[in-house]
């Protein structure tokens, strides 16, 4: 099995990974992340959707050992603390999520969005969560949650 | 997933020669088409060689008439840049519109290319505009590239290294996505410059990607959207599926060209 160095939330960790184990995987059953979930296992849902290297992947879609030297963000890493971050406090003022089983990879998802574009439109929100599928909101408040996310983000009033 | 052994390759020859020394050997590139595959069990190899690690294979070369694009470049990244964008916007929109932006972030042009499905986007790109696939044996001119379903010019163990695209006068792409996945229900790049006047359509015909001659003729005596009114595509090698019928996907091929034109002349 190889062994990989895989910075994950900003801590590094040093792990041996079969040569099949998906990222989603080792986050999960590895290293016991499971704000990470799996909706289809297909590449479809994106409720897996996690940052490597500051880009927006399905960890489904990716072996693990393809992370060696790269840096891994979850869901986990993104408060400080208590903190919620700017994108997380947004959904939930703005009731971004019923079930909240697709909510950690909307999240991700939408951060790696307002970090490209500081300003999205409704549009391009909606575009951009076109790997991202939700069965409970209809996206409507995720789309305002996002779009209100992205101003705190860049520090305007929201 | 079935077990299968992991390398990663960090050159072209070393990439060449653990393919051959493995027992059913399949490159891996950014996996958005491999992986699932690998998940459904449509293959089961006994070893994949990672290119992600091959110096030289992603990144963007613009000379003055062509672009070339490492075969490993993700289609997120041919999208956002800015030559691209600058000399062939159409290849850029093309590939903003693939799949989804973490499908975009993952997938490259040579892995796309390589795998040729018939509802792929780039194939329409590389044969619309001409383009020159390059692999570490040889150059492949894009009418010879594409073989049918699946299937390309490509031997077993070659590996694509990049594709060189000569910068058109103007060209535009119009895309049907299939609502849920994204891929090409049809689509079609129409291209004038270096290499004549091109139309390839893909999503459609059962055999991939393949040119329009009574359109490409029309349009060199006139290029405009009116040029190719009531020019018709027999049905008989469209695909028929659930989603669209044959008819259909052959209509969809007038009118899709007639807006590749006016996009191309925007
Ligand atoms: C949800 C989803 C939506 C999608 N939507 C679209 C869409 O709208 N349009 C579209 O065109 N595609 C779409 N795709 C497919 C996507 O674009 C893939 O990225 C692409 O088809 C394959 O590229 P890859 O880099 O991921 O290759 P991989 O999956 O790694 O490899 C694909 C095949 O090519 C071979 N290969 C890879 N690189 C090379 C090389 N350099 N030389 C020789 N052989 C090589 C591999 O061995 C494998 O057989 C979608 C995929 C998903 C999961
Ligand atoms: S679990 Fe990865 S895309 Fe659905
Ligand atoms: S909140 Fe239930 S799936 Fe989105």
């Amino acid at each position: 099995m190889p062994v990989i160095t895989v910075s994950v939330n900003r801590a590094t960790q040093t792990v041996d990974v079969p040569d099949n184990m998906l990222l989603s995987s080792l986050l999960r059953d590895v290293l016991r992340l499971t704000g990470t979930h799996i909706g289809c296992d297909t590449s479809q849902c994106g409720a897996c959707t996690v940052h490597v290297d500051g880009r927006s992947v399905k960890s489904c879609t990716m072996l693990a050992v393809e992370t060696d030297g790269l840096a891994v963000m979850t869901i986990e890493g993104l408060a400080e603390g208590d903190k919620l971050h700017p994108m997380q406090a947004a959904f939930r003022d703005h009731h971004g999520l019923q079930c909240g089983f697709c909510t950690p990879g909307m999240i991700m998802a939408a951060v790696a969005l307002a970090e490209h574009n500081p300003a999205p439109t409704e549009a391009e929100v909606r575009e951009g969560l076109e790997g991202n599928l939700c069965r409970c909101t209809g996206y409507q408040n995720i789309v305002e949650a996002i779009m209100s996310g992205a101003r705190t983000m860049h520090g305007a009033r929201s | 997933m079935t077990p299968f052994k992991m390398h990663r390759a960090k050159n072209l020859g070393e990439a060449a020669g653990l393919f051959k020394a493995a027992e059913e050997g399949r490159f891996l590139a950014g996996g958005q088409t491999l992986i699932p595959v690998l998940k459904q069990r449509l293959a089961s190899p006994s070893d994949l060689v990672a290119l992600s690690g091959v110096a030289g294979l992603a990144g963007i070369k613009v000379e003055p008439s062509r672009i070339t694009v490492g075969a490993m470049t993700r289609h997120a990244d041919v999208a956002a840049s800015a030559d691209v964008r600058r000399l062939i916007p159409a290849l850029a929109e093309l590939a903003g519109g693939i799949g989804d932006p973490h499908v975009r972030n993952r997938g490259t042009m040579g892995g796309s290319v390589a795998n040729n499905d018939p509802a792929a986007d780039y194939p329409a790109a590389v044969l619309g505009l001409g383009a020159t696939v390059v692999t570490d044996r040889r150059r492949i001119s894009a009418d010879d590239y594409f073989q049918g379903l699946f299937t390309t010019a490509l031997a077993d163990g070659e590996i694509v290294t990049g594709l060189e695209f000569p910068v058109p006068e103007r060209a535009g792409y119009v895309k049907m996505p299939h609502p849920a996945s994204r891929y090409c229900l049809v689509a079609v790049m129409v291209a004038k410059g270096q290499t004549g006047v091109r139309v390839a359509v893909t999503g459609a015909g059962q055999a991939g990607v393949f040119r329009v001659p009574s359109m490409e003729a029309a349009l060199a005596k006139s290029f405009s959207a009116d040029a190719i009114v009531g020019l018709k595509v027999p049905s008989d090698n469209m695909m028929t599926d659930i989603h669209a019928g044959a008819d259909y996907r052959a209509h969809l091929i007038g009118v899709l060209a007639r807006r590749a034109v006016a996009k191309a002349l925007a």
